[in-house]
């Protein structure tokens, strides 16, 4: 699980979001490079899904910089964030829910290449192989692991460079996790695909990763090797509560 | 209560509903007595007399009485045993016949609007055909495009706009005041009234761009009252509530003309007796080709990037965003497709009239194509068709209830209960189907083909 190439690819340079007045993150520094799993952890409110959502452009960073592949997209609109082929998985999952499986894949791929659509609606199905069986079923009535295989399967149908999730363990069974996660470094295993994720389940996540940040009152205070931070005492009693799961 | 009491014994159940219909009869009386039984009039000397309408309190009484008997004898228990029994599951002869019913009911709907005139003019005779070509037929058809029109920014973008008829008076008065000073015709100015109202469907857009649900609701809803203040009070352009009149009629592609007084009318030039039915029957197919137009835009669009990305848009707008779909020019398109449709009907609706002023532009018609369109089912064709027939068709059916007269006296004006029964026959629908007639939403993109998915279905229903 080398890393042999460090391009960076997102970079986040003192980012400071504020909600109104009050400030949510205090100047973030983040690295992602090309071919990485990078994961954030952090308690609730630490500041987490703002950092995903800062990123995306809404809301704004009020300082600092994000560059994305050396461009700074911290101006840039959501919908054309998405378009440098940073597909995110929102929190909570936001599939369509009066939508059939297919159309919200579809819904992913929406910005071009539909002439991919059918083989990588089939790449989808090669990885998460419930979603075929759910194919024409709307999207509201499937499960709660199944939407989050459908938003994951949703963001790559757009082909991203970076994939970003926002705590897709939330709410699901201990089996589904690990289901989802698999496919993850499945994904980064194959395919190269540099992943961004951020998570409470911080000894599955940080396992997974390369590199681990973590957030606590909207400041980065350690971060290093997935693997390194899973042994640190003070991640071990903040986050594990006493041990692996 | 009264249910408990009708399960707990035949014999002790007809009593009970008995007791109960009496005392709902005595509530009614406390009620209907003062209210019906009592009326004071004013006579020649401008005393108030009182006079009483008895008769009229004992129907409403016997009404209620016999309405609340039936409730808690037939209509109650059966409801529940309808609740507590499993639904058998649909037999595959009944899942067929659904399935035919839907394949068929469009186009068997569709070749008998296009031979209703026909019809009308067969059974009933040029002159008996009027009343239901036009007063029917057109009238509903109108509210069928204009529901069809909303329905695109109802219906499949989500975006709950009170205002539609502000785009409706956009097209009426673009044809009225250009046809009227220029002299333009219908068929120029009919596209022109269309890109009025979308750039006025975009104006109204701009400002809305980030309010959804009520906030939303309640812009759209004074935009709406803005055209129409504007209307009346801008009296050098539009003469205010005088509105405008003798607006020209259409022509037939400016081959043949409607006006008595022109050389080549329609009648004369084919040399049959002079009757206004004949444009009627133009009229008519004009508003059909307009609304299949309507519709055949939307079901193209839906099946486009736009059309779909509407309709994300309606799920989820941070989703939508966070896939690259730019919200303001699919929330600006909405309004302005929309609007176009809404333009294209209200020329149409100007040039039908040959008058137009501010009074047929008021929120009460926002509110009825809206309703069409909640009643239909948002986002669905076909249902919001149904939903135009049964709400305009059903308001005119009103009218012609004269038999009523004879119950409830001479007096009686079935038209001024219109809204109230309106009302009733609307909550009754909302409680029966929630979601409008047609609730279900039919996917646009399949894998396989459509048929092939829908016996799968079948057979899981089945088995």
């Amino acid at each position: 699980m080398t890393v042999t190439t460090a391009t960076p690819m997102l970079q986040v340079r003192g980012a400071k979001t504020y909600y109104g007045k009050i400030i949510a993150l205090k100047g973030v520094d983040i690295d992602v490079n090309k071919g990485e799993i990078v994961t954030l952890i952090g308690a609730n409110g630490a500041g987490k899904s703002t950092l995903m959502m800062t990123i995306c452009g809404n809301p704004r960073a009020r300082e600092g910089q994000i560059l994305f592949e050396g461009r700074d997209i911290t101006q840039l609109p959501t919908h054309e964030i998405a378009r440098l082929r940073i597909a995110q998985s929102p929190e909570g999952r936001r599939i369509f829910p009066r939508m059939t499986v297919l159309e919200n894949l579809q819904m992913g791929a929406a910005l071009d290449n539909l002439a991919y659509f059918d083989q990588d609606v089939e790449r989808m199905f090669t990885l998460f192989p419930r979603l075929k069986e759910r194919i024409g079923q709307r999207g509201g009535t499937l499960s709660g692991g199944e939407q989050q295989m459908l938003a994951i399967a949703r963001a790559l149908m757009a082909r991203p460079k970076l994939l970003m999730l926002d705590e897709p363990s939330l709410g699901l069974a201990p089996l589904i996790v690990k289901q989802i996660f698999d496919a993850i470094g499945e994904l980064n295993r194959s395919e190269g695909l540099t992943v961004f994720l951020v998570e409470q389940n911080a000894y599955h996540a940080l396992r997974l990763a390369h590199r681990g940040y973590v957030l606590v009152n909207g400041s980065v205070t350690m971060s290093g090797p997935g693997r390194e931070l899973l042994e640190k005492p003070e991640i071990r009693a903040a986050y594990l509560e006493g041990g692996a799961h | 209560m009264a249910t408990a009491k009708t399960t707990s014994g035949p014999g002790g159940s007809i009593a009970g509903a008995a007791r109960d219909a009496i005392l709902a009869g005595v509530v009614a009386l406390g009620i209907f007595g003062p209210l019906v039984g009592l009326k004071t009039e004013q006579n020649m000397q401008n005393e108030l007399v009182i006079t009483t309408r008895w008769g009229l309190v004992a129907i409403i009484v016997g009404i209620v009485i016999a309405g609340r008997f039936l409730l808690t004898t037939t209509i109650w228990p059966a409801m529940t045993r309808n609740k507590l029994r499993d639904k058998p599951p649909a037999t595959a002869g009944e899942v067929a016949f659904r399935a035919r019913l839907a394949r068929w009911f469009a186009p068997t709907g569709l070749v008998f609007l296009f031979i209703y005139p026909a019809l009308m003019v067969y059974f009933l005779g040029f002159q008996g055909s009027l009343k239901w070509v036009d007063n029917f037929g057109i009238q509903i058809l109108i509210y069928v495009m204009l529901g069809w029109g909303l329905n695109i920014v109802v219906g499949l973008a989500g975006l709950l706009d009170l205002g539609y008829v502000a785009f409706y008076a956009v097209g009426a008065y673009s044809y009225a005041l250009l046809a009227t000073h220029f002299g333009l015709s219908f068929w120029l100015l009919l596209p022109m009234a269309g890109i009025l109202a979308a750039m006025w469907g975009i104006m109204l857009g701009f400002p809305v761009l980030r309010l959804r649900g009520d906030y939303l609701a309640i812009v759209t809803l004074a935009f709406g009252e803005i055209i129409r203040l504007v209307l009346i009070n801008f009296r050098e352009l539009t003469n205010g509530s005088a509105g405008i009149s003798s607006i020209p009629k259409i022509t037939f592609f400016g081959i043949y003309s409607f006006d008595v007084s022109a050389p080549n009318n329609f009648a004369k030039v084919w040399g049959l007796a002079m009757s206004s039915a004949y444009y009627k029957i133009f009229l008519y197919y004009l508003i059909l080709l307009l609304a299949l137009l309507t519709a055949f835009v939307t079901l193209r669009l839906r099946k486009l990037p736009v059309g779909r990305a509407w309709e994300a848009l309606r799920e989820d707008e941070i989703a939508c965003r966070s896939l690259g779909i730019n919200t303001t020019n699919t929330k600006l398109t909405a309004f302005a497709l929309g609007a176009m449709f809404g333009g294209f009907a209200g020329s149409f609706f100007a040039a039908r009239q040959g008058f137009v002023s501010p009074e047929s532009f008021t929120f009460m018609e926002s509110a009825v194509i809206v309703a069409i369109v909640v009643l239909g089912g948002m986002g669905s064709m076909i249902g919001v068709a149904l939903a135009a027939v049964a709400m305009i068709g059903g308001t005119e059916l009103l009218r012609e209830l004269d038999f009523l007269k004879a119950v409830f006296g001479e007096g009686f004006d079935p038209d001024q209960f219109r809204m109230l029964i309106f009302g009733l026959a609307m909550v009754l629908v909302m409680i029966w189907k929630p979601r409008g007639f047609v609730s279900a939403r039919e996917p646009t993109v399949f894998l396989t083909e459509r048929k092939s998915i829908s016996s799968s279905l079948v057979k899981e229903g089945h088995g």
